[in-house]
């Protein structure tokens, strides 16, 4: 099939699908047409290219590709529904950036930084919204949840994957722990940067 | 919401009282300048305790590490003491980390007996660590809030189609041949993958952490073997691997072997473990 084509099947797919497809979904999709992953690949390369200087741009997310507007097109644009976009409070962002650099992590945990009780509206909030998950329980007293980022919230920030986000200084290591492990372990593979 | 942009504003003095560090101290630690009618602004604009501590290490040009303990309990207490007649169920997060600066504040000033002079630790050391990865999250919500997000910046774009309503969609055969097909495609971009720029494994190991707690909330028992993807090559074996050293120091999940050379598995930690031992 010409590339011409398969490009503008690629590009019609990923306009009308509902969610974002990715490359695995796509190939499914044309597996009569005989499309590498590497052909496949490229045609994602050229439409980006395409679209590189248009209002509507073609982004990877966690989920998969998907067209979406240009970020500084934003304010312009959310004048269309007349609502004002959503701004979160430096305690969601503060809770969210928790989880997101530090998953899985407890309420507790969250807490014992923040200095502050996180209200369960706000847990809520992130759950309601995907962003956040609970991916098990830590095996104490209470069983706390843990709560880990879901893929939705990497496509929420036009993300990929976790390690796109910007670094920020490792934890330090607990001083006093709480008794289980002895503090004076050699440094984990993980802590080493 | 920058904490710097709250509360005080210091225009009552100019000149500098000192040098700290080689910047210029403009505010004199003991006497606390506080607008009148600026307790609400304070409960709105510091999003907890750990917040206004910063802002009070910062405002005198001073490092976390340094942490001048006695000033910053007396400027902390002006604070939370007028925060009490505001807003009680709001001050009680403040109240709990007066406390603990109060506490640490004793430490310091009590005389340590000799013996147990080696064990004890700089009674800031904790709150030191509490700060410090308070910033460093401080730091991580900032870039949160400056990514592009869906709804704020930028929105998905689609076009309509009715389509579905016409189309009937069978779902796709996959036979046995292309599934084996496939897995050799996947081994050998593997092995393409061997030499790879360097990725932060940092947080591709929290990712690969959640994912892991995540299988295993499905699956109460794991094989070992199951937890690695060969696809992803070598680098993501390791990050694999990490996470689950990185799970079983953080005692989330268990390995276990019946006898030697069986099977590995992996499970959630046992709720036995649960039971209150204090």
């Amino acid at each position: 099939m010409q590339n011409q084509q398969l490009k503008q099947i690629v590009e019609a797919m990923l306009f009308v699908a509902e969610q974002p497809l990715s490359d695995t979904q796509l190939l499914e999709h044309l597996q009569d047409q005989q499309v590498s992953r590497r052909q496949l690949g490229a045609i994602l390369d050229e439409i980006a290219a395409d679209y590189q200087e248009r209002g509507v741009q073609l982004q990877k997310v966690a989920s998969g590709y998907r067209f979406q507007t240009r970020p500084e097109l934003g304010g312009i644009i959310s004048r269309l529904w007349q609502e004002k976009p959503p701004r979160y409070s430096q305690a969601l962002l503060e809770t969210l950036a928790l989880i997101a650099y530090r998953q899985p992590i407890t309420r507790g945990d969250i807490e014992e930084i923040r200095g502050v009780s996180v209200s369960s509206q706000m847990m809520k909030t992130l759950q309601e919204r995907n962003w956040v998950k609970v991916v098990g329980h830590r095996e104490v007293p209470g069983r706390p949840q843990l709560y880990a980022t879901t893929a939705e919230f990497l496509d929420y920030f036009s993300l990929q994957d976790l390690s796109e986000l910007p670094a920020i200084p490792a934890p330090a290591e607990k001083a006093k722990d709480t008794g289980q492990t002895a503090q004076t372990t050699a440094e984990t593979a993980t802590a080493t940067e | 919401m920058s904490a710097s942009g709250s509360g005080s504003s210091p225009q009552q003095q100019s000149l500098p009282l000192g040098f700290v560090r080689g910047e210029p101290l403009l505010d004199k630690p003991e006497d606390l300048y506080i607008p009148p009618d600026a307790l609400e602004l304070i409960l709105d604009s510091f999003s907890g305790p750990m917040d206004l501590l910063l802002y009070l290490i910062r405002r005198q040009k001073l490092e976390i590490v340094d942490l001048p303990i006695l000033p910053i309990t007396r400027q902390y207490m002006e604070y939370v003491d007028m925060m009490k007649n505001l807003k009680l169920e709001l001050a009680a997060d403040y109240l709990v980390m007066a406390a603990m600066l109060a506490e640490i504040k004793s430490r310091m000033l009590l005389p340590r007996p000799p013996a147990e002079e080696e064990e004890e630790m700089d009674p800031r050391a904790e709150l030191v660590r509490r700060l410090q990865e308070y910033e460093a999250i401080r730091e991580g919500a900032q870039y949160l809030d400056e990514l592009p997000q869906t709804g704020r910046d930028n929105f998905v774009a689609r076009t309509a189609t009715d389509a579905r309503q016409y189309v009937e969609q069978p779902l796709p055969d996959i036979t046995l041949s292309e599934l084996a097909l496939a897995f050799s495609q996947a081994l050998a971009q593997a092995e393409l993958q061997h030499h790879h720029q360097v990725h932060r494994e940092k947080l591709s190991t929290r990712a690969r952490m959640s994912r892991i707690m995540d299988m295993l909330q499905q699956h109460q028992r794991l094989r070992f073997a199951d937890l690695f993807d060969v696809s992803e090559g070598k680098p993501g074996v390791v990050v694999s691997f990490l996470a689950i050293l990185e799970l079983v120091k953080e005692a989330l999940i268990e390995i276990v072997q019946v006898d030697s050379f069986s099977e590995i598995h992996v499970t959630n930690r046992d709720p036995v473990y649960a039971e209150p031992t204090a």
